[in-house]
């Protein structure tokens, strides 16, 4: 930053542009406009969405894409709350991002003036920390600061307001202020007497298990667990936000766990004697019923937040730190082992178990088997219902970074937006949207924005005119009383998304399904197909009981 | 079971709804709070009364620390610290029970900071039992208003969270 004053707009493009950022998706109003003004000289590209919620979900599918601070912005009081879906969803899956709001001036601050609200107050409980800004000299070290936290240790989102005043004001440089981070010192190395124990405990296991969850495709670990799965000869099971963190066709891949997870997986968390969870919070999904969960297992958790251990179910052996460091200090010392008993009695389990969805007519397994064969390494981004368990469970996912869905929060609507962050950061990848169409109409307006912005991503609605799995639930505990789970069927999703300017198809016969999808993936534009499903399935297996091991299939 | 956390933190804006906003939304308990400044500049300290059993306890003191403006939280063991509460006392005093009130006053060590004609403002110091104690006392007199702080805490011995 030179010598010349400069305003706090200014001074916050210029630390945006030193920390690397190249994208910010948003959303201008009255509050931002300085902002907006610098951001015409600068580098940066701006991505305008036609949500706030929109851009929030933009931002965060740009973080899990590529691993960089996705980094949002909205106007103050609406644009601000309309953000709030979005920073939530971040939080919960430890999402690295950046949003930036506007605020009224700050002599109206308090006043109920025409769009305040008090973002800050708001964002509390869902963000890793926010910020009002009170001068213009504070925006650079700021701006760095929470870009430094949304970064390190466990990531999450960070909020900085900036009320207009001071984006206007003008500071000299010197007067920049350097408050410091006394409270803030993430564990990053693992305690080396615990990675020890660690390793004497999975040498004398018999029937090891690894739990792999989201934090390892946020520490980049995923090469390093591939190893040590690789030399230990450990079978591994993935959360849903752990999907993409080993690859799904490696022969000791046993797949998803959980609520919605597969038999074999279920069956040797509940039979494991030694599990090695890594970078998993044991969220009530993936655990089922709390208290049978892993019963015979001494579990090793390894988690960047300390606040994680024990949370949820004790652990015998914690070891704090990031995951890439810890999987490096555990690769160095442990040794070659064989448990082929084990993972004999695995795969026995799952060949009795197979997935039973159909290969054949308008299903989704039956589509996600035909996309799978069409295209190569794509990233798959889900939104959330029936189709987000089936894509989790009928589409293996093998590379890093490549399956985006809301695990945490859940959020329906997250994943048109997530895609076209997804699609922003890795432009020469193909990005497929699975969507339900209840998930779809929720954000469907950045159809406009993909297009606008020529950020083409395949959207696919897995159309059963109806909420998937409140009708599954309703089926299985509500004596299949339907209420309120039906949409019409007014809506045409393909005529929608040729109105946004959008390549626009329909499947509704079997016959349609290869040839559809190859012409929406070749559309060169954002496409949206309208899989109207012929048979809309439950999703299963699914646990109904107690413990894991009580399920449906 | 009841725990007493001290929180050294930044001493800025919000800090407190951080801190007290997190103990409701985790669904922990506060007894008493009481905050203030230290011989640090720039920090305050709150103690924070909870209930809860010792699993709670740690999943208090970790998610407090957590909070980037937090430097330090930790538990006080009650019988290494000293603890200290604070009360105030207005009472209306009848003539004849004059002296009497005046033996109990002596006898918990309170002291009457104000009188306006029948009116008394008493001011009471001690642990949590003592000030207890002091309030079932005066109970048989009239209280017309009353006040307590929260306890605040220090741990004997050369101890200190953090040098200047």
């Amino acid at each position: 930053m030179g010598k010349t004053k400069l305003s706090g707009a200014k001074a916050l493009v210029r630390t945006l542009e030193s920390q690397g950022v190249e994208i910010i998706f948003g959303y201008p109003g009255g509050a931002t406009l300085p902002i907006y003004d610098e951001l015409a000289n600068s580098s940066i590209r701006h991505v305008l969405a036609r949500h706030e919620q929109g851009a929030a979900h933009m931002a965060d599918g740009y973080a899990r894409a590529t691993g960089k601070t996705g980094v949002c912005m909205a106007t103050s009081g609406p644009g601000a709350t309309n953000l709030v879906t979005g920073l939530a969803n971040a939080y919960m899956d430890s999402s690295p991002m950046v949003a930036i709001t506007g605020q009224v001036p700050r002599p109206m601050i308090g006043n109920d003036a025409f769009q305040e609200v008090d973002i800050t107050g708001i964002t509390i409980p869902i963000t890793k920390h926010n910020y009002l800004l009170q001068e213009a000299a504070e925006v650079p070290h700021a701006a760095q600061e929470a870009f430094y936290l949304a970064s390190t240790g466990r990531k999450g989102p960070v909020l900085l307001d900036i009320p207009r005043d001071v984006q206007t004001e003008i500071f000299a440089p010197h007067q920049a202020k350097y408050p410091s981070l006394e409270g803030y010192r993430p564990t990053v190395e693992g305690h080396p007497g615990q990675i020890k124990r660690a390793v004497s405990l999975l040498k004398t296991a018999e029937k090891p298990l690894i739990i792999a969850g989201g934090g390892v495709s946020l520490a980049a670990a995923r090469d390093l667990l591939v190893q040590l799965a690789d030399t230990t000869d450990i079978p591994v099971v993935h959360t849903l936000m752990g999907k993409a963190s080993f690859p799904n066709s490696h022969p000791l891949c046993f797949g998803l766990v959980g609520y919605h997870g597969r038999v074999e997986s279920n069956y040797a968390i509940s039979n494991a004697d030694v599990i090695l969870a890594l970078g998993t919070r044991f969220g009530d999904r993936s655990t089922g019923p709390i208290s049978t969960f892993a019963k015979q297992a001494r579990i090793i958790h390894i988690d960047i937040d300390p606040a994680e251990i024990s949370k949820n179910v004790p652990s015998y052996l914690p070891i704090v730190g990031d995951a890439a460091q810890i999987l490096q200090q555990l690769v160095a010392l442990v040794s070659a082992a064989r448990h082929g008993d084990w993972v004999a009695e695995l795969r026995r389990l799952a060949e009795q178990h197979p997935l039973r969805g159909k290969n054949s007519g308008v299903g989704i397994p039956n589509i996600l088997r035909i996309l799978r064969e069409m295209v190569e390494d794509p990233i798959i981004v889900t939104d959330v219902g029936r189709h987000q368990i089936f894509t989790a469970h009928y589409f293996p996912i093998d590379s890093g970074r490549s399956f985006i869905t809301s695990g945490g929060l859940g959020t329906m609507g997250f994943g048109v937006p997530a895609a076209v962050g997804a699609k922003a950061g890795q432009p020469d990848r193909v990005v497929i949207d699975i969507a339900g169409d209840g998930s779809f109409m929720m954000t469907c307006q950045e159809v406009a924005s993909a297009v606008t912005e020529e950020i083409p991503v395949v959207i696919l609605v897995m159309n059963d005119y109806c909420l998937g799995m409140i009708k599954q639930l309703q089926d299985s505990f509500y004596g299949k009383r339907y209420e309120s789970c039906r949409f019409g069927r007014n809506v045409d999703f393909a005529r929608l998304a040729e109105s946004m300017g959008a390549a626009g198809f329909r499947i509704s016969e079997e016959a349609e399904i290869a040839p559809t999808l190859e012409k929406a993936l070749a559309a060169d534009r954002t496409a949206v197909v309208d899989c109207v499903l012929e048979d809309p399935a439950n999703v299963y297996p699914m646990v109904t009981g107690s413990s894991l091991q009580e399920y449906v299939e | 079971m009841r725990h007493t956390i001290s929180v050294l933190c930044d001493d800025t804006p919000g800090v407190m709804t951080r801190v007290s906003g997190l103990f409701s939304r985790r669904g922990f308990n506060i007894e008493s709070l009481s905050v203030g400044h230290t011989e640090l500049p720039g920090k305050s300290r709150f103690t924070i009364v909870t209930t809860g059993d010792d699993t709670v306890l740690e999943q208090v003191r970790k998610q407090l620390q957590k909070l980037v403006h937090v430097i330090k939280a930790w538990d006080i063991k009650q019988a290494e610290a000293v603890e200290r509460e604070h009360a105030l006392l207005k009472i209306e005093v009848e003539d004849k029970r004059r002296a009497e009130l005046l033996q109990i006053i002596t006898a918990v060590q309170a002291r009457i900071v104000d009188s306006s004609g029948s009116i008394w403002i008493l001011e009471v110091t001690g642990d949590a039992g003592s000030v207890d104690n002091a309030f079932n006392l005066f109970m048989d007199y009239r209280i017309l208003e009353s006040i307590r702080t929260g306890k605040i805490a220090l741990e004997r011995g050369p101890s200190r969270v953090m040098k200047k």
